[in-house]
């Protein structure tokens, strides 16, 4: 009786566990239609909260039944980890702003996301907004589940008073060629004028390649991704020359090796810094900035200069149950309209063909964005290819051997990761 | 002639059997019920909330832990009908072949063998220390107990700039200071961590010694005294032996916090690093079945970290512990 009685109790408790952690999901054919209320997640980054909460305000007067709610995403270690775990969870928002298309391949795999071109006008829609860049965003299925949204092209940033301290010239400075950033590098340590020349993550996540090693090659290469057609394109010379060229920086301590615990340069601990626009709004107030395109080999002009992209996109995420109003958000958010809103609250780039000419007068306003926005017509995307951590984990784990720590010689890890990666290719 | 110990000691010899007699247990009394009798139903209502944690938190996610390590698996949204095919022993494989891996559990073997003599010694020599007659002892305790329960991240923060390349300690070594510095040094960042866990720690194992010592008669001591033993040989032969199981019980808890470790090298040494010198495998876990979305691979790891564990923790008491004559 009492082992009965034991097993009913058991049962029980497993059966209430069970079904509190019941996940349900909505029925697509009906959500795809469907118009309410809806949740969307924006970066915690403080413009982009600024200026979603307004757009959310102006939606929100027009369409009373259909109610947006704003917030933060949730917090992790990235925004990446959250919405792995909510698309697992069942609870993500309708729409994110601010997903990374490296991440793409793999939410898709975890059918967390929709598929926009289902919507009627979808593809036309993401390719009429983007221009030709939409076809580095389409997933090897050839469909679109993410909208390019910003860019943040990635390009040197550098402090004037640093410069000048070093006795460099800060409006001019030399930084094309890698030998001149060599040089220029070496005078601004051995001068004292700042502990680092430049300080980009020496750690092994698998994303800080996009901030050192993929800009470079990107510039290098003159525009190449990491893999085209299933194939690396990185063990090449231009590969080559990028990994000596970094050696050169952290072999010479013109970059440090340790981890800072912040930004490197806001802090005058450093130089330069590579980063996009975005970072324009933590230094105006306190740094007089320059900005020069990510160097090469030979110092090619700014307007042939490629770089990465360093973009986020819009997602529809498969937990929606009304994505036909989630539709309709995302068209409104990203407006030509919207978009000048956002370009005057965060700086950074709509992913719009012809951005100079698009936003004319507000660059004429802000000219010291005007390099961001010419650049941002040379942009080049991660690869969306499935395993596309992966991917990254393994290059990033031979350049931190090699390039950062010198255990391994650059040349043969850079052959190494591209077999490796090739292997990862092939398995997916 | 041998006489049996009772009749020796005219009845039964505490000592010897604890106060529930030679098979002493709380249930057995003078009636003599066996195992079934000694059922409570009220005593069973009161372990069922417990049991049920225990099953619901530990033993289905450890069952399902082990059925995922066996699977192709990967998390997918609700409602998904995804194949989760049966791969053997293919994600094992993995993961012993995993170089990143296989140097996360040598640096775990460095961490604990610096960690374990170092947490037994320095707690039980502080807590001898705290037990005598100390000035301000009540303040020496709380001391050394504050950074166990300080919040690691902050503790990690001052670590990070006492073992920063412009640190303290680097200023005051200056031309001996290591290059590269210790937290972005493979030879160094791993003890680096150890000395830090230790530190961190060491309050709690305090306490553990501190109870122990309670329970070392005083017999023993005056006895010591009265045979002219010093301070060190008192220590030796009668305060060691004395808190034997006390030991092993820090010894075991060492094992497992070590193995589990993961805040000091996400933290302190950047994610592991420099170059996953000073990664643990419970760190690549997380890397590895958060980051990268391989809930396969980590299960299979997390299932050896689960048996390494076990092992390590018999080990360690097998040498701790001696049956006593």
């Amino acid at each position: 009786m009492r082992r009965k009685t034991g097993a009913v109790l058991l049962a029980l408790a497993l059966t209430g566990v069970s079904t509190g952690c019941a996940r349900t999901a909505p029925d697509s054919t009906a959500a795809a239609s469907a118009r309410g209320p809806i949740t969307v997640w924006l970066s915690n980054n403080a413009q982009e909260v600024a200026w979603g909460e307004k757009m959310v305000a102006e939606w929100n007067a027009k369409h009373p039944r259909q109610r947006i709610t704003a917030q933060q995403i949730p917090a992790g270690k990235t925004s990446e980890e959250a919405l792995s775990a909510s698309i697992v969870a069942g609870n993500s928002a309708c729409l994110v702003f601010n997903t990374s298309p490296a991440s793409v391949p793999q939410f898709q795999k975890q059918a967390g996301l929709v598929p926009l071109d289902d919507f009627p006008g979808g593809e036309k829609y993401v390719d009429g907004r983007t221009g030709e860049r939409a076809a580095q965003y389409r997933s090897e299925d050839g469909k679109f589940y993410q909208l390019p949204w910003k860019s943040n092209p990635v390009m040197i940033l550098y402090n004037k008073k640093i410069f000048e301290k070093a006795g460099l010239d800060p409006e001019k400075p030399k930084l094309s060629t890698h030998e001149e950033f060599l040089d220029s590098s070496r005078k601004i340590v051995r001068s004292g004028a700042a502990k680092s020349a430049i300080w980009p993550a020496p750690s092994s996540e698998f994303f800080q390649s996009w901030f050192d090693f993929y800009p470079s090659f990107i510039a290098e290469s003159g525009g190449k991704q990491l893999v085209k057609d299933g194939k690396p394109q990185f063990d090449t010379p231009a590969g080559r020359r990028v990994v000596n060229f970094w050696r050169t920086v952290y072999r010479e301590k013109l970059a440090q090796q340790e981890l800072f615990p912040g930004d490197s340069m806001a802090a005058g601990k450093a130089a330069m810094t590579i980063a996009g626009p975005w970072a324009v709004a933590a230094y105006k107030d306190t740094i007089d900035w320059g900005v020069v395109p990510v160097p090469t080999s030979k110092g090619l002009p700014a307007s042939e200069t490629h770089t990465f992209s360093d973009e986020k996109s819009v997602s529809m995420f498969s937990a929606c149950r009304n994505r036909a109003t989630a539709w309709d958000v995302l068209k409104f958010a990203t407006s030509k309209k919207q978009d000048r809103a956002f370009l005057d609250a965060t700086g950074q780039m709509p992913m719009r063909p012809d951005l100079l000419g698009t936003y004319e007068q507000w660059f004429e306003k802000n000219p010291a964005y005007r390099e961001f926005g010419d650049q941002a017509d040379r942009i080049v995307e991660v690869p969306s290819v499935a395993g596309s951590v992966d991917v990254w984990q393994a290059l990033r784990d031979r350049w931190t051997a090699s390039v950062v720590f010198g255990r391994e010689r650059p040349e043969p890890a850079l052959r190494d990761a591209s077999r490796e990666i090739s292997e990862l290719l092939d398995e997916y | 002639m041998s006489v049996p110990l009772m009749s020796r000691a005219g009845g039964r010899d505490p000592q010897r059997h604890g106060p529930y007699g030679p098979r002493g247990r709380p249930g057995d009394g003078p009636r003599g019920r066996g195992p079934r009798g000694n059922r409570q139903p009220l005593g069973a209502l009161f372990v069922t909330p417990y049991a049920l944690f225990l099953v619901v938190v530990f033993a289905v996610p450890l069952g399902y832990t082990v059925w995922m390590s066996f699977h192709r698996f990967y998390f997918t949204a609700p409602g998904t009908d995804v194949d989760a095919p049966w791969v053997g022993l293919s994600n094992y494989r993995d993961v012993f072949t995993d170089p990143v891996v296989l140097r996360s559990f040598f640096n775990i073997a460095v961490f604990l063998v610096i960690n374990i003599p170092l947490t037994v010694v320095l707690s039980l020599v502080l807590a001898s220390a705290l037990n005598s007659r100390l000035p301000l002892r009540s303040f020496f305790r709380a001391a050394y107990y504050l950074p166990y329960i300080t919040a690691s991240v902050a503790l990690v923060a001052v670590w990070g700039y006492l073992f920063g390349t412009d640190g303290l300690l680097n200023h005051t070594l200056g031309g001996l200071a290591p290059d590269p510095s210790w937290l972005v040094n493979s030879a160094l960042a791993m003890p680096v961590v150890a000395v830090f866990v230790t530190w961190t720690n060491l309050g709690f194992f305090v306490m553990l010694y501190l109870a122990a010592l309670q329970g070392v008669p005083r017999e023993l001591y005056e006895a010591a005294g009265v045979d002219g033993a010093g301070r060190v040989r008192t220590f030796l032969t009668v305060t060691v032996p004395g808190v034997r199981h006390a030991t092993t019980l820090v010894t075991v808890l060492a094992v497992i916090k070590g193995s589990n470790l993961f805040t000091e090298p996400y933290l302190l040494t950047g994610g592991g690093g420099p170059d996953h010198a000073s990664a643990s495998p419970v760190l690549i876990l997380y890397q590895k079945g958060i980051e990268q979305a391989h809930p396969d691979f980590a299960a299979a790891l997390g299932v050896v970290l689960v048996l390494v564990v076990v092992s390590l923790s018999l080990i360690a008491r097998r040498f701790t512990e001696r049956k006593e004559v």
